[in-house]
């Protein structure tokens, strides 16, 4: 159960705040990351109902500057760069030539000079291995090693960091960010996450990220924030149906068989794979991703062979027990005719077939506060929530109210320009 | 973590208790914790003849899924049902309430090969260096 090492495990500039609240420690894509605190279930509801802080400095940050920039950007990943305004994150997909998924990754546009990428921990190397090949003539940094990146999700999340800031973090709307100071140090604010509730991804440079994680962790005591591990980190994203790379995405997999049309723009500007994707949009994907529910005893893990009528048509890419739902639930890729809604399917675990129904996605889907009693602007994007990542997508009933500091015009220190998240949830 | 003197201990983290030449088995205080919040545990059929190290039933934490060994062989006299729906037993009481199964002993000097308390402390401290 504990495993040893020989110490070669990054660490983050976290590492002795979680030693020193006790947390347990694994190794997660060649970091030494926390997976727990004071349990998973525990820290689950504690997002769920309250709030929730999360070291995710393990993530990187890759930025791609210059003139060139937004064209290195459109080449480099499916959804359509030219919708990113200034301040405006997009969740994307990096692919090859042949459709597979080199990551996801979310895209933020500092300036049209200035965009970066937040990529899985995992995937760093090759992702900037990939970019950098693929860069034309933008110029690309590597800035995972000096950012530190720390995620507040839940729904005391604004409350909370509305304390350490000058900003009015009601009118950061999903999927944009912006610069400020977070308990006076400078810091890239941007309105993500990977949990399925409202929050903050918190971008600040490296040595002060200390400083910020002990201010958040202090302004929101009374709220109930709780840290959270990795643990809970996966069930939450599992319960929003988010994809984790190396579960629902990896080389071999193209994002229309994972379901995330709505973020491959096929009849845009062209980018890497899109003749592939073309190609596989018009013959149909053999596979589809699907939520399931176990109706039987057992819980689906990654791995497990999903079976119908006797035979192997498909596999389980995440499973887990829901906290929130209080049952077993799993998404997995199945046979494209066997993805329909209330398709009873069973699941291998231990040589056991346990029965597991397809059901609609994502498992979990937060409560939002009801709109005001006026009539809405029209105007609003009713953007196409037809998925199981639409969760973030924009709506938003009151009138926008313009941040103090736009990003775009903020942008004079290249220090302190950082970088990304990793989570998706809307932005079409 | 607590390790009760009076139980014996397995290198897999089971503890045993022999009473009359019928074992109560079941998981470690230190494996539980280990686990984390227990979510499903699967037990043997009644009868089922177990040798020592067969696979007596599985674990799942929310994170993960871990077998539990018969750290003794025999034939299963009781499971503990109250664990199918109540698998969080284990984390609260590990050694009382949660424990797993009964089995009525083949050979109880299989018992000679567990563990004591004081062993099983140390063990415990080796495998986390």
């Amino acid at each position: 159960m504990s495993e040893s090492h020989g110490g070669t495990w990054q660490r983050t500039p976290l590492y002795e705040e979680h030693r020193a609240l006790g947390a347990k420690l694994v190794e997660f894509g060649g970091w030494e990351m926390p997976v727990s605190y004071r349990g998973i279930m525990e820290e689950h509801r504690a997002v769920r109902t309250a709030a929730g802080l999360f070291d995710v400095s393990h993530m990187g940050e890759i930025e791609v500057l210059g003139p060139h920039a937004g064209a290195t950007c459109q080449r480099l990943t499916c959804n359509d760069v030219r919708k990113l305004a200034n301040g405006h994150v997009q969740y994307t997909l990096l692919c090859r030539e042949d459709g597979g998924v080199v990551d996801d990754v979310t895209l933020y546009r500092v300036n049209e000079q200035r965009y970066f990428f937040c990529v899985n921990a995992s995937n760093i190397a090759k992702d900037l291995a990939w970019i950098q090949e693929n860069a034309g003539a933008a110029t690309i940094v590597d800035r995972s090693a000096v950012t530190a990146l720390i995620a507040l999700q839940g729904p005391a999340a604004v409350r909370i960091l509305e304390r350490l800031t000058p900003l009015t973090m009601s009118a950061l709307k999903s999927f944009r960010f912006a610069r400020a100071e977070v308990a006076g140090l400078p810091a890239f604010i941007s309105r993500t996450g990977y949990t399925g509730e409202d929050g903050f991804e918190i971008y600040v440079d490296a040595p002060h990220a200390v400083a910020v994680w002990a201010a958040l962790m202090a302004a929101g005591a009374d709220d109930g924030l709780e840290p959270i591990g990795l643990g809970a980190r996966d069930t939450l994203r599992l319960e929003a149906a988010l994809p984790l790379y190396g579960h629902e995405l990896d080389d071999q997999t193209s994002p229309l068989a994972a379901g995330l049309t709505r973020f491959v723009k096929l009849d845009g500007e062209d980018f890497l794979g899109r003749s592939y994707l073309l190609h596989e949009q018009e013959q149909g994907a053999p596979r589809r991703l699907v939520g399931l529910k176990m109706r039987g005893s057992g819980i689906a893990r990654q791995g497990y062979p999903v079976v119908f009528e006797g035979a192997t048509v498909g596999i389980v890419t995440s499973g887990t027990h829901s906290p929130t739902l209080g049952e077993a639930v799993a998404l997995a890729y199945v046979s494209a005719p066997l993805a329909t809604l209330g398709t009873l399917l069973a699941i291998q675990v231990r040589g056991r077939a346990v029965p597991a129904e397809v059901i609609p996605t994502p498992f979990y889907r937060r409560a939002r506060p009801a709109p005001a009693a006026v009539p809405v602007p029209e105007a609003l994007p009713t953007s196409g929530a037809d998925d199981e990542l639409t969760e973030e997508v924009t709506t938003d009933p009151v009138a926008p109210i313009e941040l103090t500091v736009p990003v775009d015009e903020a942008d004079t220190d290249p220090e302190t320009d950082d970088v990304p998240p990793a989570a998706p949830e809307g932005e079409s | 973590m607590q390790v009760p003197e009076t139980l014996r201990y397995s290198e897999e983290h089971e503890w045993v208790l022999i009473t009359d030449g019928v074992a109560t088995i079941g998981i470690t205080d230190h494996a539980q914790e280990e686990l984390g919040d227990i979510v499903f545990v699967e037990l043997p059929a009644l009868g089922a003849v177990l040798t020592k190290t067969a696979t007596l039933g599985v674990v799942e934490s929310v994170k993960a899924v871990s077998d539990v060994y018969a750290p003794i062989g025999g034939t299963v006299t009781t499971v503990n049902e109250r664990l199918t729906s109540n698998p969080e037993i284990i984390n609260e009481d590990p050694y009382g309430e949660g424990w797993m199964v009964k089995v009525s002993v083949t050979d109880t000097i299989e018992v000679d090969g567990l563990m004591t308390a004081a062993q099983y402390r140390e063990f415990v401290a080796q495998e986390k260096a």
